[in-house]
């Protein structure tokens, strides 16, 4: 079970990422984002940062890089596929999850801890946690604000207070199918009590869990 | 060609940043305003002589990157 953590130019939490997947038992490197064979891995995390410099629109231009491909298919294939802030924000422009992310709603750059409660647990991030259990994360974004303007997003994790006028409360949301979920705040961030929290570690061990699931 | 692409933000999507310019004007007494939009103006050069296709061209472009249809609309114009 190996998870695919994917470099863009910009990206800046691979490594914390990598860190926190092999703390809980996952095999996990670094894929640059012009790799075309992700053939050896089970499961993939687009990681958080400013993708390409998030020109354009975020996620726009790293949508189009090789890897995304390779992304598509393991998505199609059921596989774990998870994108945490810039990453949440790249899977929306994929065209892999419903809708957009656009700026807070008070136009403030959001750098804090969050309390987000879990409302569905179908999800391969959420799969590990409790209904109902609410989970302290750091949020580090600017367009952090969910918006699906014709329809009502499948919402996993919900802000118990919204801080960025995200649609539902959405802080995390998932297709249809479930296995493909982005996720505003990072759960890599709260993987250790020396960190402030370590409430993030049941998400990302429900990611890797779900790895072996769908590989079975 | 030169052409313009208009990129504007479809009307049921808020736009924090107009609506802070708006109270900043209104603060500074111009009570007249209603309504600000901030939207998006990209120019570019094309080779091409005959502006149907030129305006195909650029309009597929929109849909594959320069804009995003959960937000917005554009508007291609292609200048002779």
């Amino acid at each position: 079970m190996k998870v695919a953590v994917v470099v863009f130019p910009g990206t800046n939490c691979e490594r914390d990422t990598v860190h926190v997947l092999r703390a809980l038992g996952a095999e996990a490197d670094l894929v640059w984002h012009r790799e075309t064979d992700l053939s050896a891995f089970d499961g993939a995390v687009l990681p958080g940062g400013f993708a390409h410099g998030d020109y354009l629109r975020t996620g726009a231009i790293a949508r189009f890089s090789p890897v995304m491909d390779e992304i598509v298919r393991m998505a199609a294939a059921g596989m774990p596929v998870v994108g945490i802030c810039n990453g949440f924000q790249v899977l929306c422009e994929a065209g892999l999850l419903p809708g957009a992310l656009i700026a807070n709603r008070d136009l403030a750059f959001i750098c804090k801890m969050v309390d987000v409660e879990v409302v569905d647990t179908g999800s391969v991030l959420t799969a590990a946690a409790m209904p109902g259990q609410r989970l302290r994360i750091p949020l580090n974004s600017y367009e952090g604000n969910y918006v699906l303007p014709d329809g009502s997003p499948r919402v996993v994790l919900r802000y118990v207070d919204d801080p960025n006028g995200s649609q539902d409360g959405a802080a995390a949301i998932a297709n249809d199918r479930g296995n493909v979920v982005g996720i505003m705040p990072h759960p890599e961030r709260a993987s250790d009590a020396l960190l402030g929290s370590s409430d993030g570690v049941v998400l990302m061990e429900g990611f890797i869990a779900s790895m072996e699931v769908s590989h079975a | 060609m030169k052409v313009t692409v208009n990129i504007t933000r479809r009307p049921e999507i808020a736009d924090p940043q107009g609506t802070t310019v708006r109270r900043a004007l209104v603060d500074l007494g111009h009570d007249a305003v209603r309504e600000v939009r901030i939207d998006r103006t990209i120019h570019l050069e094309v080779e091409g002589h005959d502006s149907d296709t030129v305006h195909t061209q650029v309009s597929r472009m929109c849909e594959q990157l320069l804009s995003n249809p959960v937000l917005e609309d554009f508007e291609v114009v292609v200048h002779g």
